[in-house]
């Protein structure tokens, strides 16, 4: 038998991952990491997890068969994983009450997150009330505006929101901005990390607390009639889909495909797919892919949602990537929005924008396999904060409205 | 012996700290970037960092961000570090460079190292590596009589300020401040790293994060063996357009350089 993918402990995930950091932030990463083996292991934790996820986020979240849609997708079986129906909407929360959790343990009072589209920042700042921490979000000025709803969610959660006017004011932006903050008040302060990225412990950890998705999920697929023949997601940093992929790593017979933005198409330059263009360095504190110039430079990506903006990606999903396991297809923004409207019109949800990167991708799967294939697809949020986005693309608005 | 401790020595032996003066290649252009790095060595700077801007600069406040992203948009390439390091290698300092790894990386190590010892250069300073991970690095600097200055923090526990100061040579950066260049002040906690870093094995140990006046130059001075100074320096050529940025930054040299003479 061929050894186990599932749950690798980190730092490395083959010649990816790491901890690369300023000196800084050692300190406290080794904190963490150590607080988190710890905690994975102590039942105290364990079951206070596993009794938010059930008295708070609502899990297990359901799957939900669409066979309208997947008429659309060569008559393929498609089932959607319901993550949008988490308590805030996205599977963020899965990871975000772990970490708060976990902050609470080291005796931490503040927490710090960055994000892309909000649905990181709300489910921080959610956690954060719950708790009673101090949560302060920082925001690319650029998303702050396409994802103005939710910024007022997190300020009415009590949430101090930073939007940030450097580099490109999106999400890689945000991060940077978490990590001077982070630095300077290290002392009290814990980075809720929204993705599988990052340094050491957070690709494992993040990748712990959302394989829930995917334990779940396998559970209830067996229940309707067997493993699908694919699992599809959206990647951002990766963290829904990792989440998701997990519990399937060592199911042979499953292929896993991850979606990549591809903005106004590859071959424009305008895009987030970092694992179809990208190469191999250091962002961000591991080594992964990356979307850069020939000097390292980062180069800003491009896609109509704000929560795959991102020119990197988690180093399990290049680990993946590099031996084969998972594959990664860039989906462009008008892809992605024609799967939006077909799954808001044949099954009357509104999937998160950046879900329905994953949505396009199955649809294209289905009429590769064709009607006897049954594909999984992690329907990874909600898309009430991507009305306007969606009703500007469609020319829903009214002129004076 | 290399440039840098060299260097450090000459200074020590005149009774006095060195000062260490940061710029980024680029900004406003290559060739006023390498003439801004020599005039500081004729005014008092003992050593030049020379810094290679980054897109993703997390250790960097806003003004060494400004800086940067302006050389960023006017172009500026790894290899132009090269050129400042020769100027300012010319001009009878040694340069180190400060660079971000990602940039090195893709340069290529070994290339960088080469290149770099080609253009008289003395090591690297290296902002977001810690020891455990630069392995790859070390070899390569190595091979070219290099020197590799790694950061202690206020937040390093005594088995990293050991890991540290083993695996750095020409000296240890020991950050004054929890925070970004061109912050809050210089603390009073930047004497204890000092003397900590100094108990973990390191020979040579010069202060940087938050000297930006002749006075504060002047207490650090006191008890480290090196003052760097980076933001009041890119803060005159933001203020200034031109020639007069250089003569500004000539005055602050001279404040800078008054203070580490004053300091013992
Ligand atoms: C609904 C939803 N799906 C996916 C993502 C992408 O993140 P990840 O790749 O970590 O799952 C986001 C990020 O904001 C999101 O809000």
């Amino acid at each position: 038998m061929t050894e186990s993918l599932q749950a690798a402990p980190g730092p490395y995930f083959g010649d990816f991952g790491g901890t690369f950091v300023p000196e800084a932030l050692m300190a406290a990463l080794d904190e963490l990491s150590d607080a988190y083996d710890k905690a994975r292991i102590d039942p105290e934790f364990t079951r206070e997890l596993d009794r938010l996820a059930r008295d708070y986020t609502g899990r297990p979240s359901i799957v939900t068969e669409v066979p309208r849609f997947a008429a659309h997708a060569g008559g393929a079986r498609v089932i959607l994983k319901r993550e949008d129906l988490n308590h805030t909407g996205s599977h963020k929360i899965n990871n975000v009450l772990g970490q708060a959790l976990l902050t609470k343990r080291i005796g931490k009072t503040r927490v710090i997150a960055e994000t892309g589209a909000g649905q990181h920042g709300v489910a921080s700042a959610t956690a954060a009330a719950l708790m009673g921490l101090e949560c302060t979000v920082y925001m690319g000025e650029e998303d702050t505006r396409r994802q103005a709803l939710n910024v007022a969610r997190m300020r009415l959660l009590g949430a101090e929101v930073i939007p940030v006017t450097t580099g490109s004011r999106t999400l890689k932006d945000a991060i940077n901005e978490a990590y001077r903050d982070w630095v300077a008040n290290v002392e009290t302060t814990n980075y809720l990390f929204g993705t599988a990225a990052g340094p050491h412990p957070f690709p494992a950890m993040v990748r712990d607390f959302q394989r829930v998705i995917g334990v779940e999920a396998r559970a209830q697929l067996l229940e309707l009639g067997g493993l699908p023949d694919a699992v599809v997601a959206c990647v951002g940093g990766g963290s829904n889909a990792i989440g998701v992929f997990d519990a399937f790593l060592d199911d042979a017979s499953v292929r896993l495909i991850g979606c990549e933005a591809a903005g106004h198409g590859v071959e424009t330059g305008e895009h987030a797919a970092t694992l179809t263009a990208g190469r191999p360095g250091v962002l961000h504190g591991s080594r992964s892919y990356i979307l850069q110039d020939q000097d390292g430079q980062t180069i800003e990506s491009t896609s109509i949602s704000a929560g795959l903006d991102y020119p990197g990606v988690g180093p399990e999903h290049a680990f993946l990537h590099s031996i084969g396991r998972a594959e990664y297809r860039p989906i462009t923004d008008a892809q992605a929005m024609d799967a939006f409207r077909l799954l808001c019109r044949t099954e009357g949800i509104l999937p998160a924008i950046e879900s329905a990167h994953a949505l396009a991708g199955a649809l294209d799967l289905g009429r590769e396999l064709g009607p006897d294939a049954t594909i999984l697809v992690n329907l990874s949020g909600r898309g009430d904060k991507d009305v306007e986005t969606a009703a500007r693309w469609f020319d829903l608005l009214e002129e004076d409205a | 012996m290399s440039l840098v401790t060299a260097r450090l020595d000459e200074a020590a032996a005149a009774g006095r700290a060195a000062l260490i003066g940061y710029l980024p290649v680029g900004y406003p252009d290559v060739e006023t970037s390498a003439r801004a790095m020599v005039a500081m060595v004729e005014e008092g700077c003992d050593l030049i960092e020379v810094g290679m801007p980054y897109s993703d600069p997390v250790l960097d406040g806003p003004t060494i961000q400004q800086a940067a992203e302006a050389a960023l948009r006017g172009g500026v390439r790894v290899s132009d570090v090269f050129t400042a390091v020769r100027a300012v290698a010319d001009a009878g300092a040694p340069a180190v460079v400060m660079s971000y790894y990602n940039p090195m990386l893709q340069y290529g190590l070994e290339r960088f190292a080469a290149d770099l010892a080609a253009a008289g250069g003395a090591g690297v300073i290296l902002p977001d590596l810690t020891p455990e991970v630069a392995g790859d690095w070390l070899a390569a600097a190595k091979a070219h009589g290099l020197d590799s200055i790694f950061l202690t923090a206020l937040s390093s526990t005594p088995e990293r300020l050991h890991i540290t100061a083993a695996a750095s040579s020409g000296f240890v950066y020991a950050a004054s401040i929890m925070g970004t260049t061109g912050g809050t002040p210089v603390s009073d906690a930047a004497e204890r790293l000092v003397a900590d870093t100094r108990a973990a094995g390191a020979a040579r140990v010069c202060v940087g994060l938050g000297i930006t006046t002749g006075e504060q130059a002047r207490k650090v001075g006191a008890y480290a063996d090196g003052v760097i100074v980076g933001s009041a320096f890119v803060r005159q050529l933001l203020d200034h357009e031109g020639e007069a940025g250089i003569e500004a930054l000539r005055a602050k040299t001279r404040e800078l350089a008054s203070g580490v003479r004053s300091a013992r």
